[in-house]
């Protein structure tokens, strides 16, 4: 469960990024999160993870608020949190088994058990014969299911997707839902930012439209609702 | 932390050593060429230092006894120099075998001077060697205080330039060495922090993952420890060759009995330790030093 109180964003530079941000996320959600760009979308996932931490309020994730969580205790937390990036965020000297696999070993996975789990993930998101590939010589498509895989192998009770479609074509972006919608169905929270009215439009779940650092609509099974 | 936790981090840096290329080439030269010049200054300084304590050992006293002396007199100076505590020997010389010594140590000269057909300048004399050479001092100060004694002395002036020079060589070493290590250190950082650069963003990215401050460390570490095990390996060789060759050929050095040179074995495998111990601090040092940085988040 995710759960903001009274969240303030003020960045070093003085931009304001969040304005007051109240919202509640049960576990096992699908919410989008839209608006413009520069509303406080990532501002927002940032939280959550701590990447960022709010000038003010209070952010709770699994009941606990993570604002207070020491610098020792964050990776630990993060273990917790699935994160996926537009720009996929893998690590271009290793190989798709191991980019995965690395999630695993920092958690302290015995090799055994390792080898078995990359090759379930790979198995979900459809890439078991490119486990040998670097990033580089992938798709786009395919870098994203591969940091989708990594997110998702070691069983994280929210997943955060920062525009995973944004780089990708339509029919990828499809491919990235089904399988986002797969891992929701095993009962892991989504949080997905994104600028694809197609999708939000499509595949009916609960939206979150931000504006100016504040949460200015709130539907579930709701539109995208903007013109572009 | 678990073996195979432990063997990832070994294959991780092994991996990223290997695969900085030539930033690799240059930290290892960097080591290397420290590394030789702090053997040599360490064969010097070590050999320096055996020599003087060689020599230290070899430190005796000298006490001249007056001419009027009679046998009960010696007699009693024998005892009361046994009397004296820290005293290991004590032996005495007639003045016959003191001229005997004296014409020996010139060779034919003396010979050639005709010392013998002149009448004996020299005393007869007791030899007192101190348990702890450091003594040596004090006692012979108590000895000089004694009937009977005509003069003590025991080559202070020669034991004390010796030491002192000793001293300035140790300290003159220790801070070169001091420098170059420090030099290589810096010159080892700067060369990693330029693949680290490169690395930052895996850095942030392994963050993400929930890797600790550690688990991104550690490879680190063993990068660091390979490039100064690597950087050790043209230095060791070279010293144990180069030494190897000195101990064989000390005939040159023999010429002055007072050079006794250390051992080769243990010596060369000590310095080897030694250069390994050395090179390996200094890689990791300058490695966790580049990546202490990035991971400040
Ligand atoms: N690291 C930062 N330092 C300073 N200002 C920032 C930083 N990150 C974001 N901002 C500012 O905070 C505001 C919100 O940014 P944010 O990235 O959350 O918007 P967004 O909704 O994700 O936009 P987009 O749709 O373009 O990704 C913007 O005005 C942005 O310029
Ligand atoms: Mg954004």
């Amino acid at each position: 469960m995710i759960e903001m109180q009274e969240v303030y964003m003020t960045y070093p530079n003085g931009v304001v990024a969040l304005n007051g941000l109240n919202v509640t996320i049960e576990q096992g959600e699908f919410v989008y999160i839209v608006g413009q760009s520069g509303a406080g979308k990532s501002t927002f996932t940032k939280l959550l993870f701590r990447e960022e931490i709010p000038t003010r309020g209070s952010v709770e994730v699994n009941n606990k608020d993570i604002t207070s969580l020491k610098w020792k205790e964050v990776p630990f937390f993060r273990r917790n949190i699935g994160v996926v990036y537009q720009d996929f965020r893998l690590l271009p000297r290793l190989t798709v088994y191991e980019n995965i696999a690395f999630a695993l070993e920092v958690i302290e996975e015995s090799p055994k058990s390792i080898r078995k789990r990359v090759m379930n993930v790979l198995e979900q998101v459809g890439l078991k014969n490119k486990a040998r590939f670097i990033p580089d010589e992938l798709s786009g498509g395919e870098q994203q299911r591969v940091a989708i895989a990594r997110a998702m192998v070691n069983h994280p009770s929210i997943l955060i997707a920062d525009e995973p479609t944004g780089n990708l074509d339509p029919e990828t972006s499809w491919e990235i839902m089904r399988i986002l919608e797969e891992i929701n169905a095993s009962g892991t929270t989504i949080l997905m930012a994104t600028h694809s009215r197609e999708i939000v439009n499509a595949i009916k779940k609960r939206v979150i439209a931000m504006e100016d650092g504040m949460i200015v609509r709130d539907e579930h099974r709701g539109e995208y609702g903007y013109e572009v | 932390m678990k073996f195979s936790t432990l063997k990832r981090h070994f294959k991780e840096g092994a991996r990223n050593t290997w695969r900085n290329g030539w930033m690799t080439i240059a930290s290892v030269g960097a080591v290397t060429t420290t590394l030789i010049l702090v053997g040599v200054f360490l064969v010097l300084m070590l050999n320096l230092n055996h020599i003087a304590s060689e020599l230290e050992e070899d430190v005796q006293i000298k006490a001249l006894v007056e001419l009027t002396a009679e046998q009960s007199d010696l007699d009693q100076i024998e005892e009361n120099i046994n009397d004296i505590s820290g005293i290991e020997s004590i032996n005495f010389v007639t003045k016959e075998e003191e001229l005997d010594n004296l014409v020996d140590s010139m060779g034919e000269q003396g010979q050639a001077w005709g010392l013998y057909e002149q009448e004996n300048p020299l005393n007869d004399a007791f030899i007192v060697k101190a348990s702890d050479p450091l003594e040596t001092e004090r006692i012979a100060a108590e000895i000089e205080e004694f009937d009977f004694i005509y003069r003590v002395n025991y080559g202070q002036e020669y034991v004390d330039t010796l030491f002192k020079f000793n001293e300035y060589a140790r300290n003159i070493g220790l801070v070169l060495i001091g420098a170059l290590v420090f030099t290589a250190i810096f010159l080892i950082s700067n060369t990693i922090k330029i693949t680290i650069l490169a690395r930052k963003k895996e850095i942030g990215i392994m963050k993400l993952v929930g890797a600790t401050n550690n688990f991104i460390r550690w490879p680190f570490f063993v990068e660091g420890m390979l490039l100064g095990v690597l950087g050790s390996l043209l230095p060791i060789a070279v010293i144990i060759v180069g030494y190897y060759f000195l101990t064989q050929n000390v005939t040159i050095l023999q010429q002055f009995d007072f050079v006794k040179i250390l051992d080769f074995y243990p010596f060369a495998l000590q310095i080897s330790l030694i250069i390994v111990g050395i090179g390996a601090s200094i890689g990791v040092w300058g490695s966790l030093m580049s990546v202490r940085k990035f991971l400040k988040v």
